[in-house]
């Protein structure tokens, strides 16, 4: 990009995007949650409510080939990387029409096509698969990263560590992506690591660190692209640390005893979207008419991925042995062209 | 010509090396140590560091690196120095290998193969020589496979590395010197049929792995008294070949299942299992079972020996079954 784009008006457009981004996910999720209130989406539910600048601004600096791993809460990261909303709600239905046909709901989410590999549900569980999708790309000499997503708590796992040390040792191109939401559930960052300045343990590997507000949309983005280009430039290893929050509970089954209303209310202030949505609207960049056609718009498609997940179908109950192993591949004359 | 397991073995790692360039074979001191059991030794040399990686001693992030690489389409070989160790790394073998292609929805297969050692016999005491291959038979969605001879020793890795799931090998500690005669052009084997290693009319010795030599010892002693043992080797733990179980008890009538897994909860239970839910009425006799005691393995040579199963227990069972002991 131009450094006259950078100033000018091209600026706007991308800005609106990331809005669009956020606000995507935002009120998809709101609808998930009336949607867990009905008993349409069983299990466990993480909302990533109040987190949406992360996942989108972090996306902007992947590219299509490159590998993205994620956590148990993250239905912004798939829709960020181009699930379709449909995919993504019929999973949570657990219906055939879903991401994983329905087996993995909501913690499981994985979509080869675009590359991203779950949907991890233990903690610090993605990271060596991360390091390993890095490692075929060097090895097979493609210019590409993997961009692992975790939480703050992932940094107590020993897998976290491992991670990072041969990451760095072998100079692989990983972009750790670590969501500190200042709660691992509900124990507080300060309750289960000695030291809580999380860029420090970064440094301990000899990786690059970037401390980022997770709540700035811009600043997620411009971090993560000086990372990727550190990493796509055989640097080795980045590492953000992306200060964040989560304004709803844990999961569906959380009452919250752990933290302040009055903190959770404090947050809210810096809540993501509405603060860019201002700084917009007093720029004059975005009109009351287009946000309530990007509103209108947003709950069409939410509106279309329910009806999509009603309509859907059952897993036939005989299947349920399928994919444990690989099936063997058809003869090519009943293959599909 | 004459070759040893281990040598074998590494015959089989030479061959994958040089027929496909996506394998490589990462693990703690399988280059410059030349590897713990001395497996890999001279890799290094002919193949160079990328494809013979020394890793940090970090079971679970390079066995997750080895999912992560069979994802990114490489076909990696990960060796684990001891089953034992392997257990730093359940969480990626268990969470993660197993369950990716069905939890995907049949997206993601885990081409990857797992070798590692188990067993006793070394006095190497209670952390380094216990045999729970059985628990990992347990988990659908690995491949189970348990080397026992030298054809399977050179012949299985190649038919693993094509297997689009992740495959366990257990290699048996105290295998790795066993010499003996293997064809010069021997190549891959199947991995999901038992093999009668004795034929024999009187009774079926169930075994696999570091018992397959014992069973077969006793099958010896057995016959000089004139009882003649047929002796299966069920080379692959999951899936286990059930026809050959069932067809074996259905000649003999009578089954003693050997299995240096201990008793409870085991590999062993779940064999008499299937025997008595599938071919109760061919039986003649109770299914015996001959397993390590139920203890931590002890380092002093009597007590390791005491724990584990040997000969004359498998010789004892056998007559126990036919009710002559």
């Amino acid at each position: 990009m131009s450094a006259a784009g950078e100033a000018g008006g091209t600026r706007a457009p991308h800005e609106l995007e990331l809005l669009r981004g956020m606000l995507r996910i935002r009120r998809f999720e709101e609808r998930c949650a009336e949607l867990y209130g009905q008993g349409k989406i069983r299990g466990f539910l993480h909302l990533y409510i109040g987190e949406e600048a992360v996942a989108v601004g972090v996306m902007q600096a992947l590219e299509p080939g490159d590998a993205v791993v994620a956590t148990y809460r993250e239905h912004g990261h798939a829709l960020a990387r181009g699930t379709p909303a449909r995919s993504v709600m019929a999973e949570m239905y657990g219906k055939l029409e879903g991401a994983s046909r329905g087996r993995g709901g909501s913690m499981h989410i994985f979509d080869a096509p675009r590359r991203f590999y779950g949907g991890n549900a233990i903690v610090g569980g993605g990271l060596p698969i991360a390091v390993g999708l890095a490692l075929a790309d060097r090895l097979q000499r493609r210019p590409r990263l993997a961009a692992a997503f975790f939480g703050e708590g992932a940094v107590a796992e020993g897998e976290f560590h491992e991670s990072m040390n041969l990451a760095a040792l072998w100079g692989l191109p990983v972009l750790f992506c670590c969501e500190n939401n200042l709660y691992a559930m509900g124990t507080a960052l300060g309750r289960s690591e000695a030291v809580t300045d999380l860029a420090l343990k970064a440094s301990g590997y000899g990786m690059p660190a970037w401390p980022v507000d997770g709540m700035d949309v811009l600043a997620v983005e411009d971090a993560a692209r000086r990372a990727a280009l550190h990493v796509r430039g055989g640097g080795g290893p980045a590492f953000l640390e992306l200060r964040t929050y989560r304004f709803r509970a844990h999961s569906m089954f959380d009452p919250e005893l752990y933290r302040d209303k009055a903190e959770v209310e404090r947050w809210k202030q810096r809540d993501p979207i509405a603060i860019l949505a201002a700084r917009l609207e007093a720029e004059g960049r975005l009109s009351r008419a287009a946000r309530d056609a990007l509103e209108r718009e947003l709950a069409d498609e939410v509106d279309d991925a329910v009806a999509f997940a009603e309509a859907g179908r059952l897993e036939p109950v005989d299947e349920l042995g399928r994919f444990v192993l690989s099936e063997p591949s058809p003869p090519a004359a009943e293959r599909t062209p | 010509m004459k070759t040893t397991y281990r040598e074998a073995l590494r015959a089989a790692l030479r061959e994958a090396l040089a027929r496909d360039p996506r394998v490589f074979l990462m693990g703690e001191d399988v280059g410059r140590y030349g590897g713990c059991y001395a497996v890999s030794r001279g890799l290094l040399e002919e193949f160079g560091p990328e494809r013979i990686r020394d890793t940090p001693l970090s079971e679970s992030a390079f066995v997750g690196a080895g999912i992560g690489a069979a994802l990114g389409g490489l076909r990696p070989i990960v060796e684990i120095m001891t089953v034992n160790f392997s257990l730093l790394a359940l969480d990626q073998l268990v969470n993660n290998a197993a369950t990716f292609l069905h939890m995907s929805g049949g997206q993601l297969s885990v081409p990857l193969v797992v070798r590692m050692t188990t067993g006793a016999g070394r006095q190497l005491a209670a952390q380094h020589s216990h045999s729970l291959e059985g628990w990992y038979a347990h988990v659908p969605g690995l491949r189970i496979v348990t080397p026992a001879t030298l054809e399977d020793a050179r012949g299985m890795l190649w038919t693993a590395l094509e297997d689009p799931d992740p495959v366990l090998i257990f290699e048996h500690n105290a295998l790795y010197a066993m010499e003996g005669e293997l064809a010069e052009d021997a190549g891959p084997v199947d991995l999901d049929r038992a093999s009668l290693r004795r034929r024999g009319r009187d009774l079926s010795l169930v075994t696999y792995g570091g018992t397959l030599p014992k069973a077969l010892a006793a099958a010896e002693e057995l016959a000089a008294e004139g009882i003649e043992a047929e002796v299966l080797d069920l080379r692959s733990l999951r899936p286990l070949d059930e026809e050959a179980i069932l067809a074996t008890v259905a000649r003999t009538h009578r089954a003693v299942v050997v299995d240096e897994g201990w008793r409870s909860g085991s590999l062993s239970a779940e064999i008499a299992a299937r025997i008595q839910e599938h071919v109760f009425f061919e039986l003649d006799a109770p299914v015996l079972r001959v397993c390590t005691a139920e203890v931590p393995i002890p380092y002093p040579r009597h007590l390791e020996e005491a724990a584990l199963p040997q000969v004359a227990g498998i010789v004892a069972a056998a007559r126990r079954a036919l009710g002559t002991g």
